[in-house]
């Protein structure tokens, strides 16, 4: 069924919700806990006896003082006032999902969320079985021999390579000759910014007339100096670089390591392995590709598998299975040590397999097919309104499963751009789109990725708000610049954000710059 | 059954020949693999994917998750005394309503307006912990506490100019090999060379005079814990801020804010730079996938333009009267300058930050003088009980807050058999400490908070008798 005008009426929820600073009532509790038990209490005496002369607190902190349902009520208020994926959400480079809540019910549950990690091995059996279980079905889809979850997201498995390659390089004796990491500037500025964070000199890679960097900017770039390649393929533009054998050849003949930044898996996955294109070591986010929930910027996964020659630096521990039980092998000399503390979100692994397990190997070949049928479908239809330019639009091919475009045109003609846009997407309920990371390559940009999960009702909804918008831009451009105007709050004040005499990053540094008021 | 059922899969909205023929046709291409002609053929798996059976029945999948995960044991169904970076605590049932929220479980980012109410939560995060630590600037959570300590340390070596960082002999390992991988090896120009202090026989806190003869005009930082891993409080902070302040450089406490409704803020003692575990408010154990760690300071521009990660403000609208919440200082993340950046910043643990919130709200002042107070008396219990047991000593018996060290040296016994015959009684044992710290023998250490009732200890303290006695 196609609705006969798919551009609904939206108004969010407006609650006009107090900061929880300013709830409340002296005296009123939403917790209480238990006075120690009269034996405990004879035994050792007051509290604030058993504090350190000196150490007691003197004033109580001014938290705020609620009953229960009021503090459930408030964040209730707050959840409502969150549009929070419940509009249509083409998040690009982000994978937007269906997070399944039967795996959010299973993690719940004692057998996992109860459970210590220092607990005897022979007690946590069944979590090193998932961990196990779910780091073989990684390697088949990456052609890689070990995998671990400990990296706390993506840009934190991208640091986790920086350090086995600091790791691989001090075992030959050449770190501190090795001290560049070449990236590309389409590459996630994580790969950059945990490069230099690891202590190397980033060479960056411009795009070229293709839309990747070419091989001879490559060649000019790797050296003797050359630690590691850390690069996506496709970009964010949906472009593929069909030279990336030949540039990992020339990495490895020089020495580096290459290291395949899995971000835009979606639209390979089943397609290709990393392993067969010759990289060393790769990633994947569990939070975007393999069904684990976002939660606005984790607690995530960035799941980092390397081949046997870089296994023995992985951090510890590694899962291993031995005479039909599951360990955790911390017994390992060459490794890097700790990224993070334990093993890992634990519970966006479960997650993570219980996606791979739903989907099986003809979903997760049927999900990538159908993210690159959205992606052209809605290039296509995209393509078709006034004001927006596609990126690269020498690029005949069809896209991967994501496209960057750009409201350069619309900006000309009417003066609205792409952050005027997004706000004004809301107002239909509608998920705000990603624009870009910076530097913006394309002018006023914004990508799209449809994913698997969204039906093509919802596709169809998406372009036809993005052409009322466009519509409404030529023809009342004041109307989308003051946007929003039917969400939970109006238009920010930015300004203050940025000056030091303004900023208030808790409501204590608030009153004390302001008085507790926005004119209030 | 029409031919769409047998394909239909309940994710994929579009897993229907029909609708993917439409969508084809409005394309105008002649089948989907057409549409993958920019990988070369070359590039194409060598050998089809071969994975385990399709679960799409939610039935099925349940029952095969729940039958894996059924061969874990609990710290529900035992006694447990484990903690070291991971702590057992009560987790309010709002709590887990708000995290739960498919608004706030779901999302990436959305914008000030659309996801205001997300923004709003994640400030009154910051607000409260800071409240607690008596700070002005808290940061979004990173990672774990470790990784707090790592981008507190090379904060303080951006701010001074300099590339050392003491830090306490008795730090947790785990932690310690963290920072070490943020300070980065010798080879390295900004490496960070990382000194050890020793401890104070007596408390367990940092020995003065050696903190004094390493201190120089080398030293970036000097980072303290309080309480430590091992759970002592750190009694003479004061003294040490001062130490540091003399030598020019940051002093960096890393503190449990669950504490903190009894103990007096690192701030309040001349603290620059606070950190701290973020999971001990509000979220579970998770097998150790709960960890995060907090950020702190006050709001001076120099210690602002150093933090790596999300700052959020406070900030009006075009409405009069009315608040908004956004990011501040953002360009100086790698987001916006990528590798000239502070550090690197990302996804980390967010959703947690909501479960802090609603904590914090929930216990309000009262409540963390409550849980604070019961948590010293039943661990000082615990302690005086194992304590009394022949063979057995308490390291470090005054002076901490939910974590003691137990010696079984005299006992004949090591931990390893203690903990075997603990888990036969179904109880956990404290973490085994012989191998991190050998100088402290066959030493364990201890956790009770909250959670445990007065049998539970005694029930402990029984067992431990018996185990002793064979």
């Amino acid at each position: 069924m196609t609705e006969q005008n798919p551009v609904r009426g939206f108004h969010a929820a407006r609650w006009n919700e107090p900061v929880v600073m300013e709830l409340g009532h002296a005296g009123r509790r939403g917790q209480v806990f238990p006075a120690a038990d009269r034996a405990v209490q004879k035994s050792v005496g007051r509290a604030d006896e058993l504090i350190p002369a000196g150490l007691a607190r003197k004033r109580p902190p001014a938290l705020p003082e609620l009953s229960e349902p009021e503090v459930q009520r408030h964040y209730l208020h707050l959840a409502q006032e969150t549009l929070g994926m419940m509009g249509i959400s083409l998040f690009g480079t982000c994978t937007m999902k269906y997070n399944a809540r039967v795996s959010e019910a299973v993690a719940a549950r004692p057998e996992l969320a109860e459970v210590h990690p220092y607990q005897p091995e022979e007690t946590l059996q069944g979590v090193l079985e998932i961990f196990h279980f779910f780091d073989l079905i990684l390697r088949e889809l990456s052609g890689m021999d070990q995998f671990v979850f400990q990296p706390g997201g993506g840009a934190d498995a991208a640091y986790t390579h920086c350090c086995l390659t600091r790791a691989y390089h001090k075992a030959k004796g050449q770190l501190a000759k090795r001290d560049e990491i070449v990236t590309s500037i389409q590459a996630h500025p994580c790969n950059a910014a945990t490069a230099a964070a690891a202590g190397f000199k980033v060479v960056t890679l411009q795009l070229e007339a293709n839309g990747y960097p070419s091989l001879d900017a490559l060649k000019a770039a790797v050296s003797k100096r050359t630690a590691a390649l850390l690069i996506n393929n496709p970009d964010d533009m949906g472009i593929y670089n069909p030279d990336i054998k030949e540039w990992i050849r020339i990495v490895h003949e020089a020495g580096g390591l290459c290291f395949y930044d899995h971000a835009n898996f979606n639209g390979v996955m089943g397609k290709l392995r990393a392993r067969e294109l010759g990289f060393d070591a790769c990633m994947f986010m569990l939070h975007k590709t393999f069904g684990a929930p976002k939660g606005g910027g984790g607690p995530a996964v960035g799941a980092y598998g390397c081949t046997a020659a870089l296994a023995p630096f992985l951090p510890t521990p590694v899962v291993v299975k031995k005479a039909e039980a599951y360990h955790l092998d911390n017994d390992r000399p060459r490794s890097v040590g700790k990224i993070r503390e334990f093993w890992g979100n634990v519970p966006q692994v479960l997650k993570a397999y219980a996606w791979a397990r739903a989907m099986g190997a003809e979903g997760i070949n049927e999900a990538s097919d159908l993210s690159v049928l959205a992606n052209n479908y809605m290039d296509a239809k995209l393509a078709r309104i006034k004001g927006l330019a596609r990126s690269n639009p020498d690029v005949k091919s069809w896209r991967m499963e994501m496209t960057r475009w750009g409201l350069g045109p619309l900006k000309e003609a009417t003066g609205v751009g792409t952050v005027d846009v997004a706000n004004r997407m809301a107002d239909y309920g509608i998920d705000p789109f990603w624009m870009s990371h910076e530097p913006w390559v394309v002018p006023e940009p914004f990508t799209p990725e449809a994913g698997e999960m969204y039906s093509k009702e919802d596709l169809d909804r998406w372009i036809a708000v993005i052409a009322e918008i466009v519509r409404e831009a030529y023809e009342n451009p004041a109307l989308v610049k003051s946007a929003p105007h039917r969400q939970p709050i109006h238009q920010i004040k930015s300004g203050p954000l940025e000056d030091p005499n303004s900023w208030a990053m808790t409501w204590r540094a608030h009153r004390r710059k302001h008085g507790g008021t926005h004119g209030r | 059954m029409t031919p769409n059922q047998s394909s239909a899969h309940p994710w994929m909205a579009n897993s229907l020949a029909d609708i993917k023929q439409a969508m084809l046709k409005e394309i105008g291409a002649g089948s989907i693999e057409e549409l993958f002609e920019q990988i070369p053929s070359s590039h194409r798996l060598k050998a089809p994917l071969k994975l385990p059976r399709q679960l799409k029945s939610e039935a099925e999948l349940k029952r095969h998750l729940m039958a894996i995960l059924s061969r874990n044991e609990t710290c529900d169904r035992n006694l447990n005394f484990l903690g070291a970076g991971c702590w057992q605590h009560h987790v309010p049932a709002v709590v887990d309503e708000i995290v739960g929220r498919t608004e706030f479980l779901t999302p990436v980012w959305g914008s000030p307006q659309s996801d205001h109410g997300r923004n709003q939560a994640w400030f009154e995060f910051a607000s409260q912990l800071g409240e607690l630590l008596d700070m002005e600037v808290v940061q979004l959570p990173v990672y774990s506490w470790g990784c707090a300590a790592g981008h507190a340390i090379r904060m303080a070596a951006r701010l001074t100019g300099r590339q050392q960082v003491l830090v306490p002999a008795l730090l947790d390992p785990e932690r310690l090999s963290v920072i070490r991988n943020y300070a980065e090896p010798p080879e390295m120009a900004n490496h960070i060379e990382v000194v050890s202090v020793a401890h104070d026989k007596k408390t367990g806190g940092l020995d003065l005079e050696d903190l004094k003869a390493k201190i120089s005009a080398r030293t970036a930082a000097v980072y303290v814990e309080s309480p430590s891993y091992l759970g002592m409080f750190e009694p003479r902070g004061g003294e040490i801020a001062e130490i540091v302040r003399s030598a020019g450089a940051e002093t960096i406490v890393g503190v449990d804010p669950l504490c903190l409704g009894v103990v007096r803020p690192p701030a309040d003692y001349g603290a620059d730079i606070v950190v701290g575990p973020t999971q001990p408010l509000g979220v579970h154990m998770n097998c150790g996938g709960g960890v995060g760690g907090f950020i702190a300071s006050r709001d001076e521009e120099r210690y602002v333009r150093q933090y790596n990660g999300f700052l959020v403000s406070i900030t009006g609208t075009t409405e009069p009267g009315e608040y908004g919440f956004s990011l501040s200082c953002s360009h100086q993340t790698s987001y916006g300058m990528r590798e000239q950046g502070r550090d690197w910043t990302g996804n980390s643990v967010y959703l947690w930050a909501i479960a802090n919130a609603v904590y914090m709200s929930l216990l309000g002042p009262s409540g963390f003088r409550e849980i604070g107070e019961l948590i010293l008396q039943q661990a000082h219990y615990a302690a005086r009980g194992i304590g009394r047991i022949k063979g057995v000593r308490i390291l470090f018996p005054k002076g901490f807050f939910k974590e003691f060290v137990v010696n079984f040296d005299a006992a004949g016994k090591s931990v390893a058999q203690v903990n075997r015959a603990l888990r036969r009684r179904g109880i956990f044992g404290g973490k085994d400490l012989s191998r991190e710290f050998p100088a402290f023998g066959q030493s364990a250490l201890y956790c009770v908070t909250e959670v445990h009732a007065k049998e539970d200890i005694d029930r402990l303290v029984g067992a431990l008798k018996e185990i002793i006695a064979k």
